[in-house]
This record gives structure tokens, sequence and C-alpha cells, in this order.
């Protein structure tokens, strides 16, 4: 069966952020956010028409700065969050803002006039998360599955617990805790976990990774290495509560068991560049995304440490009844293997994600502003299914 | 009295004339009826009437026949002639007359003589005859009185021989007393066995029955005495098998002696292995401390001693031990008891072999543990010929021992012994290589990394390598030669099936050569794996690059040379399948490639990361305009340089790409020519669209270059990769920061500089020019206020650098 040809959507701008709308289960959208010092800087809200194989976007102007970082509430669909940076006095500030998109856009407005870029519509400001104090944001992350009050910010040693009051137009620090060490320590990215009642923090910081528990603000534990280089981005596993993914200048991706930090329990060098972004697929959590500097996204099957290694176990009924030999039913491991290279960027991509509704579909966006919607090959995703 | 005339008629005519006499014999041979046969000449019929000798002579017939005949004058003849023998005839018979009648004479005197002498002797017959019925007369009345005494006689002979065997019996107590008190225990056997039947026989009489009590308990203590012997320490194995003898001719149950005699060898045999061991321990002991190792006693003087001491009393045991209770046993010892218990005694043998074979196989046991524990003392890497010429006695020892008692598994055994010997050498061999190698590595790392002395050259890669392989190859060499010992014709053991072909091809080839080598294949790889995290002890670049070096010598010619070598001295002969050298060579390529690029990857992150500090710590938006290339570009070039000298070292140039032009000048005017119409677009921006759809056309005609790719085994490819990498490194820093107008005319003038001096490195020059332009470009993106400097003023300023 042939699988459906990427789409392809070109930006005017440089880009280097990427969201999925998470709130949005039902149609599929991403937003990306340009970087542009010269021009008014743009949110796209590109919305993907499964059926027709048909892109509509949506722009939303975000005059304040360059877009760094971008992230959708899980709760609000109309709400996301923005790192961006300014320039102020030839001084380069990196802030944290967080936005309402208009309401006619939240849900995606399919029938939008072919003119929707001549007429950007703007942004409404909710807060800003005030950081003055504490250097430049990183990254803005939302508690996942959660109810949009709470957000985590990571401004440069610093990680910070905000609570929205007054229905999100006002952003308080509940608490924060500070990275201490020798020299000039700067977290370059974060998760939060899924599990463990959305208690847990991981961050990045040179080459290390952290855990933090967010009720005490301390920090759990620390993996000192965890690559040779720069670790770029991390992602924790939906299914697995101690699986965390990791990457970064080593071009490799390794895969953590956190409660034994001294040794990766897989490490991947597939990318012949730096590693950017590392994904796990939302519920198959055995498919996971890169993407690099080599210009290349690369979807991997890492099914030996996935949640089902032995495939989807069909009939339950069928397996009580042979519990006995269990081996003899299950299929046989699956083996860890890339399941495709795309190469359809011509720059570095600094961005993949999954989408929320779609399962079987991700994104990936390149430097020179290019952003590629792909699906999960079919014969796996029946492999995976059936 | 015809024998008088017959024997001698010549004496009385001697020189008579033999015609005539035989004539006269004749005639008268013929009157006593005497033929004369065998004459066959003389035809005469004696029927003849007119021989005158005939005996049917006629006087009438011849008369008339002569008359007839004869002429008168023949008749005159005829009468004198006859007249003559006549008278002849006559005379003869007168001799004979005379000579017969004198011995008539002589023979009448004897007879007469003779009647004198029988007259005497019948009177003395008769005196003989009187004496003779007065002789039986008398021995008859004797006899007849002594008739009833006579019985009585024969009857107290025979009390008599009883009364001495009963004496014998009654002094056997004392008697046997006295041999115990002599210790003459033969002696008092012997005595012992020649009553016992007959006590045995009459042991319900009373008195007999003390005697048997009597004797049995002597002898009782007898074989009590001898048991004491025989357990007694001191006592020599002839003496030991002579008491045995005793106690088995006393009815001692074989098994128990068996066991005794067996326990006794043991107690002296373990005596002897207890020395072994203790000195084992004391080997061991002294061997704690490493530098007395060499006080201990070596092995081969340790397995001679055990072979003197335990091997040789070990046979001696099963001989003596085989001869009394095995081979003699049923023969004669025993031959009482066959009486009572023919079953029985006929099992002792199996039974006692048995018990034998049992005994031999515990001891051997242990001091097989003994030896196996010494041997695996030897731990030295270094000669082995001690060792195999132990290894050789010790199995040439237990080839007495399977002679003396063939079926015993002990030579198996200690084949096994042998085999796992040889087995552990070639694992401590392999240990002993990977040891030196690793040695070997530190030492050329500490070469490496050690402080260079002023006014003394370090010594150059190539040197460190040659070094390296060569004492690794010659390591190699030795321990091959020390194998070989182990198959050596002279040695007994290297005709068992295992040294013919599993030790030749499953040990040494395997076990040890590719062992090795697979082992310096992976402890080179073990460096790309474990180096690159930060804060780990790195590895020395250099020595990436000299491991590799060393990799691919191996897969070029090193490794078919050890395995020739290899395979010429140890012929196997078996089967088992083999590594072949192409997994091998192939094994070190990858390994060497393996090192080359995380070599590559090393030298491109120490580069890097001086490129991403410079970036990232500066703040080029307030920068001043630039006067100068910054330092750490020049620190770039250096580093570069002082790589492709260290590649060059080991590997060769490599191939470059034709256009490759020999001026720097030339290159800079393509490169500003090209480098213009991509500037243009993003600073005087028409369109937002414009920028990006330029230099995607660009990238459409340019390759994708892979950054951390594969590199060839020459100096180019290996420069290029680094270069590839510490470019795009300052390519994605430049784009993580903003710039103001001076800083991006700073980064314009690094690039002319990196330009200037990198290009001569790569094999595709294009690749440099790109990637600079893309990051001239990035940075012109990231600029707030694009002001590109003249490339005049450029090229002035990296000039003057």
């Amino acid at each position: 069966m042939e699988d459906d040809a990427p789409v392809i959507y070109g930006l005017e701008f440089q880009a280097r952020a990427l969201a999925a709308q998470t709130a949005e289960t039902e149609s599929i959208r991403f937003l990306v956010g340009t970087q542009s010092l010269k021009y008014d800087n743009q949110i796209h809200i590109v919305d993907f028409d499964d059926e027709n194989n048909i892109i509509n976007k949506n722009v939303l102007l975000h005059q304040v700065g360059e877009i760094w970082h971008l992230s959708a509430s899980p709760a609000d669909k109309s709400v996301l969050t923005t790192c961006y940076s300014k320039t102020s006095d030839s001084k380069v500030v990196t802030c944290a803002a967080m936005w309402r998109m208009p309401k006619e856009l939240e849900s995606g407005n399919h029938e939008s006039p072919d003119d929707s870029s001549s007429n950007p519509q703007t942004l409404e400001l909710l807060c800003h998360l005030d950081n003055t104090a504490h250097g430049n944001m990183a990254c803005v992350l939302w508690e996942p599955m959660g109810d949009g009050k709470r957000l985590i910010s990571l401004a440069d040693n610093h990680v910070q617990l905000w609570d929205l009051q007054e229905s999100s137009s006002k952003a308080v620090i509940s608490s924060s805790a500070t990275l201490e060490g020798k020299g000039q320590l700067k977290l370059t990215s974060g998760r939060w976990s899924p599990h463990h009642n959305c208690t847990q923090v991981a961050t990045a910081n040179d080459t290390a990774i952290r855990g933090w528990d967010i009720r005490s603000m301390s920090q759990i534990y620390c993996i000192e290495n965890a690559h040779g280089q720069l670790v770029r981005d991390l992602d924790f596993n939906p299914n697995k509560q101690y699986y965390l993914a990791s990457c970064g200048d080593d071009c490799k991706v390794k895969f953590w068991d956190v409660r034994n930090i001294n040794e990766p329990v897989k490490s991947l060098e597939d990318h012949s560049h730096w590693v950017w972004s590392v994904r796990y697929n939302n519920s198959h959590d055995q498919l996971v995304l890169t993407g690099s500097s080599d210009s290349r996204v690369i979807l991997s099957n890492m099914v030996s440490i996935s949640s089902e290694p032995f495939g989807h176990l069909v009939d339950e009924d069928d397996l009580s009844d042979q519990e006995d030999n269990p081996q003899d039913k299950r299929k046989e491991p699956l083996q860890d293997s890339i399941i495709a290279t795309y190469e359809e960027h011509e720059d570095s991509v600094y961005a993949v994600e999954w989408s929320s509704a779609d399962p079987w579909l991700f994104a990936s966006l390149s430097y020179d502003g290019r952003l590629v919607i792909n699906r999960v090959p079919r014969a796996l995703k029946y492999q995976i299914l059936l | 009295m015809s024998a008088v005339t017959d024997p001698d008629p010549d004496p009385d005519s001697p020189g008579s004339d033999p015609a005539r006499k035989r004539r006269a014999h004749g005639m008268l041979k013929l009157y006593y009826g005497i033929n004369e046969e065998g004459k066959p000449g003389e035809k005469r019929d004696p029927l003849d009437p007119c021989d005158i000798n005939g005996a049917r002579f006629e006087p009438e017939v011849y008369l008339n026949k002569l008359r007839k005949d004869s002429s008168l004058a023949e008749l005159m003849d005829q009468e004198t002639g006859m007249v003559k023998q006549i008278r002849s005839l006559d005379s003869d018979m007168q001799t004979l007359v005379y000579e017969n009648y004198n011995k008539f004479i002589s023979a009448t005197d004897t007879i007469r003589k003779m009647k004198n002498d029988f007259k005497k002797m019948e009177d003395e017959m008769d005196c003989l005859a009187a004496n003779m019925a007065a002789i039986t007369e008398f021995s008859a009345r004797i006899s007849g009185t002594l008739q009833g005494q006579h019985q009585q006689i024969t009857k107290l002979s025979g009390v008599h021989t009883l009364l001495r065997k009963l004496q014998f019996l009654f002094e056997l107590p004392s008697r046997l007393n006295q041999c115990v008190a002599m210790e003459a225990f033969p002696q008092a056997v012997t005595y012992y066995t020649k009553a016992r039947s007959v006590l045995h026989q009459y042991q319900n009489m009373p008195s007999f029955q003390g005697i048997q009590n009597d004797c049995q308990n002597i002898m009782a203590q007898l074989a009590q005495k001898l048991r004491e012997k025989f357990s007694d320490g001191v006592s020599s194995s002839s003496e030991l098998s002579e008491c045995v003898e005793l106690l088995l001719r006393l009815d001692e149950p074989a098994e128990e002696l068996c066991d005794k005699f067996l326990s006794h060898a043991q107690s002296r045999l373990e005596e002897e292995l207890a020395g072994l061991e203790a000195e084992l321990g004391a080997g061991s002991h002294q061997q704690a401390p490493p530098t007395a190792s060499t006080s201990s006693t070596d092995i081969l003087e340790f397995i001679d001693k055990g072979c003197n001491n335990f091997v040789s009393s070990l046979c001696l045991v099963i001989a003596s031990y085989q001869e009394l209770f095995i081979t003699s046993v049923p023969g004669t010892s025993v031959s009482s008891r066959l009486q009572d218990g023919e079953l029985a005694s006929r099992d002792v043998p199996r039974m006692a072999s048995s018990k034998l074979v049992e005994f031999v196989d515990r001891l051997c046991g242990r001091y097989f543990s003994v030896v196996e524990l010494r041997i695996r003392e030897e731990k030295g890497v270094g000669d082995n010929s001690l060792l195999v010429r132990a290894l050789d006695r010790f199995h040439r020892r237990l080839q007495a021992v399977s002679k003396v008692l063939p079926g015993s598994g002990v030579p198996a055994r200690g084949t096994e012994i042998v085999v796992g010997a040889a087995r552990g050498r070639v694992r401590q061999y392999l240990a002993g290589l990977k040891s030196f190698y690793l040695d070997s590595l530190t030492d050329v790392r500490q070469a490496l990394s050690a402080p260079r002395l002023p006014g003394k050259e370090a010594p150059s890669l190539a040197e460190v390598l040659g070094g390296l392989s060569s004492a690794v190859l010659n390591q190699v060499k030795s321990v091959l030669a020390y194998v070989h010992l182990f198959t050596a014709k002279d040695v007994s053991f290297a005709s068992k099936p295992y040294f013919k072909g599993e030790f030749c091809s499953q040990g040494v080839r395997e076990g040890l050569v590719v062992s090795f080598i697979q082992f310096i294949c992976q402890s080179s790889q073990q460096f790309c794996e474990s180096v690159g995290e930060k804060g780990a002890p790195s590895t020395p670049p250099s020595l990436l690059l000299l491991l590799s070096r060393l990799c691919l010598d191996y897969e070029s010619s090193t490794i078919s040379y050890i395995l020739t070598l290899a395979d010429e001295q140890f012929l196997g002969q078996d089967q088992s399948p083999l590594t072949p050298v192409s997994v091998l060579c192939a094994q070190a390529r990858e390994v060497a490639q393996r090192l080359l690029n995380h070599y590559v990857k090393l030298q491109g992150l120490i580069v890097s990361q001086m490129l991403r500090k410079s970036v990232e710590t500066r703040d080029w938006i307030n920068t001043i305009e630039p006067r100068n290339v910054r330092a750490v570009m020049k620190r770039v070039v250096e580093d570069t340089t002082a790589i492709d000298v260290q590649v060059g070292l080991l590997y060769e140039e490599g191939v470059r790409k034709a256009q490759s032009s020999d001026s720097s000048k030339r290159t800079f005017s393509v490169y500003s020519s090209r480098q213009q119409p991509r500037y243009t677009p993003s600073y005087t921006p028409s369109a937002p669209m414009d920028t990006n759809l330029l230099s995607n056309i660009q990238k459409l005609f340019s390759e994708r270059i892979d950054i951390f790719s594969t590199v060839e085994f020459n100096k180019v490819s290996v420069l290029t990769g680094i270069i590839k990498i510490s470019l795009k490194t300052l390519l994605e820093c430049v784009r993580l920061r903003s710039f103001g107008r001076f800083g991006l005319q700073q980064i314009q003038v690094d690039c002319h500089y990196l330009q200037l001096y990198l290009w001569r490195f790569v094999s595709d020059e294009n690749v440099v020019h790109s990637l600079l332009d893309e990051i001239v470009g990035s940075a012109a993106h990231r600029c707030l206020d694009p002001a590109p400097m003249e490339q005049s003023v450029i090229e002035v300023i990296c000039e003057r650098g």
C-alpha cells in the first residue's frame, strides 16, 4: 500500500518553535512561531485536513519579538505561551507571556479566506510571566493533562512554578528552585512528567539531566554527563513512568530508566549531527521521533523498551487460556529499528511534534521555515494495531 | 670221543702236503657225515661208485672200471699210488689213535678224582640237614613261645607315636609362646596350622579343648601382635606383606585384611601426600609475597617428588596387594577356607580388586587435586618448559600405574589433568598477552601524553606505533613458541588425541591467537565507547589515531601473518570450524574505521568546543568594530595544522578534488564572487520570501553535507571531517545568537580568515566554502543592523592578522 506523501508548508520566516495544540483532540492542528529580527513575528495555526490532504493556515501576529519556544495549554485550546526575545537598549532579553487567540480561530476555521495571511489577526495578551529578576526564559511547560492552571518556566538557572489566577490574567510564582553550581548554569530544556500525579519535572543543563520534585522543589536525581555534549531535549515516555528519552550534541538519542542513572537503557546514534528534538508518540511509546541539524527526521521503533515489548496483545481471553505457555502465543520480540528517515528538510530541523489528535501523524519544522507533516507508514501502523 | 679227533688233525703233520691233508680231512669228514659245503668248484658226485673217497664206493666196480680203462702202466701207477695212499692213511690213523688214547687216560683220571670228592660232600650235606632240622625245631619252639607278646609290641609302638604327637600337642602352647616370644611368627603359624585340624577334630574332649583354647588364645595374641605390627607405622612393606600372609594363613577374614592393609598403605601414602600438600601450602604461602616466589620449589621438582614418593609407593602397594589378595588367595592360603566357605572365598579376588580400585581412585583423586593445585599455581607467563616437562613426567609415571592396574581410571584422569593444565596454560597466556598489550598501551599513552622535555624530541607517532606493533608481535611469537612445547614429539602426552586436534585448533588457534586479535579489536573499540563523556578520563586523540593505524595494519598484514604462523606450528587434525582470516580482518578494519571516526569526532569536538565557547560568551550586539581576526580562529587554524601533521605521520595524503587551487588568492576571489550575490538579497529585502527562496534554491544545487560521517583512511578525509564538524558547530552557534553590525562584521572577518587557511586541508574546498557562506549568511540574518564590511577591508584585516 502506498503511503501518503508528506505535506509541506512553507513559512516566510525562519522558525524554531513548534507545538501541537494539546487541548484539541478532534482536528490536527499545529502552532508554529517564527523568528525574524526585522519583521513582525507570527504564529501560524496550521490545520491539516487529513481526508483531503489540505493545509489551512491562520496567521496571528506576535509583535513583541522573535519566538524561541511555544507551548499550548492542555485545557484551553485558545491559550498558549511563547518565549520570545526582544531587543531593548541594544540588549536581547528573552521573556515569556501567555496569550489567547481570537475565538473564531481556536477551533480552526476551515472556511477561512485565502487572504487570511494578508490580514493577520492579533493575539490577546493574557499576562506576562514576569521574569526580570531571573534572566532569560528558555521554555514554558504546562502541567500535562492538567486544568491549565499551572505552569513551569525555565529561566537561566531557575525552575519556577506558576499558578494562574483570575482566569489566567495573572500569574504568580508559587515556588521556585535554583540550580546552584560552578560557572554560569543555564537550563536549556525541560519536560513535565505526566506520571506520579504530575509532580516531577526533568530539566537539562549542559550535559546533565536533573529531575525535580515540584512539591518540595528539590532535586530528585541527576544524570551527570547524560550526553557527551550539550543536552538539547528531553521527553518522558507517556506509558512507562520511569523512562525518559534525551538527545544532544553528541548526535545520540539516549533512553534512561531514572531509577538507574549510571547507564542509559539504550543509546542510538543514527543522526550525523546534533539532535535537537526527541518526542515519544503519545499513544504508542515505541514510536520515537527525532529531529536533527543534519536536516533529517528519524522515526524509530523502540519496541524493546516500550510498554508493549511483545507487540500489541491482541486478545486477552486468548491469553488467559494460554497462561502456561505465553511465549508460544506471543509474537517474537520485535527488533528495534529505524522505521523511516525523512529527508524533506533542507535546513536544520529544530522541532518535531506528534499531533495530539491523530497518533499516526507528526510535524517537523526546519530553520528555513518549512513545516512538513508526515504519517507513520501504514504497514507499521497496522502491525502495531493488529 | 669224537671231539678229540676233530679240532687238531694238523699238529702231527706239520709241513705235509695240504692237498693230501685235505683229502684226508675230506675223507674223515665223509666218514663222520660232515658234508663239505660252500665249495662250488668241486663237483663230485658223492654217489659215484667209482669215487674211492665216496660213500657209495664199490671196489668191484672201481676195479672193473680201472681194468677196463687203464693200461698196464697206468694200473701200475694206480697201484703204487694206491699203496702210497694206504700207507699214509695208516700212519694218520695211528697218530689219531695215539692222541685219543692219551686223552682217554686223563679223562679217566679226572672222573676218578670226582668220585672221591662227591663222597666227602655227601657227608657234609648229611650234617647240614641234621643242623637244619635242629634249627627248625628251635625256631618252632621260640615262635610258639613268643606268639602272645608280638601283638602287644605292635600296639606299644603305635601308642608311642601317638604319645609323641600328643606331646607335640601338649607342648604346642608353650612352643607357640616361645615362638611368639622369639618373634618367630612364621614358625608359630606353621605349627599351629599343623595342629589346627586335629584340635578342631577333637575339640569335644575337655583336655584338647583346653589346648585348643590355649592355642587359640596364643594365636589370637599372635594375630593381635601381627595386627599391631601391621598397624604400626614403621614396619616396612615387606614386613607388612609377611604379616598379611601369616594372617591370611590364620584364616583372618580377607576382607578385613584388605581393609587394614589398604588403610595402612593409605596412612603411609597420605603422609606423603600430606608432605606434598605441606609443600604446596608452603609454596603458596611463600608466593603470597611476590618477591619470595622464586624460593619455593619449582613445579618439576614438586612433580618429581610426587612421582618418586607417592606414585612409586602406590605402585608398590598395588603390586604387593595384588600378589597377596588377588593372585595368591585362591591357590594357597585360603584353601582351608574353601571347605567351609567356598562361595565366600571365591569372591575374595573380586572383592579385593574392587577395594583396590576404590582405594587407588581415592588416593589418586587426592594426589591429583594436589597436583592440580600446584599446577594452578604456575601463573608465570614466561617460559613453560619446566611445566611441560613436569607434566610429561607426571603423565609418564601414571602409565606405570596403568600397567600395574589395568582398567583403572587413573591414567585417564591424569590425561585429563594434563589437558586441563594445557587449557589453563593457554588461558593464562591469553591473559598474559592481554595484560602485556594493555601495559604496552599504557606505556604508549604515557609516551604520548608525557610533557615534552625541552631539547628532547618526543617520539614520533610512527615510531611509537612501530614499537608497539613489534613488541606485541614478538610477544605473540614467543607465546606461540612456549605453547608449542606441549606438542613436542618427545612429550609423552603429545600423542593424545586432544593435543593432536583440539589443542591445536580450538586451544591455540581459536583460544589464543584469534581471541587475542579479537581482544585487541575489542579493547580498541572500547576507546570509542568510553570516551566522549565529559569529565571521564578521555583518551588522548593521538592514541585513537595510533590504534586505528594499528588495526588497519593488522587488517592488511599482521593478522594473516600471525595466523599463518600459528597454523604452521600447530597442524590441527580435527575438523572443528575455525575463524577465517577474512572475518578477523573485517573486524579489524571495522574497528580501525570506528577508531578513526571517533578520532575525527573527538578532534572535531575539541575544535568546536573552542568555537562554541567563543560564540556563546561574546556579546555580539555591543561588540566593537573588528580590527583583528579573533584569537580563537588563529587557534583553530593552528590546531588544525597540528592535527594535519599528526595524521600525516600515520596516514597517506589522500585525494583532493581536482579544482583545488594552490593559491589562496585565487580561492579567495572565487569565494567572494560566489558569496556576493548570496548576501545581497538578505541585506536589501524587498519581500520576506526572497531570502528563503534564494537560499533554498542554492541548496537544491549543493549536495547535502553529512557532518559526522564515515571517513576514509587518509589524511585529507580525516581533516575534512574535522573541519566540517567545526564549521557546522560554528553555524549552529551563530544561529542561536543575535548580532549587531560589528558582530556581523567580526564574523565576516573570522570566516574569511578560516577560508584563507582551511581550504588546503580538505578534499573538496567547496564544502568549506558553502559552510562558511552559510555561517555568514546566518549571521546576517541574525543581525539587527546588517551592514556588511567591505571585502577589501576584510582582506586587509586578515592579511594583517
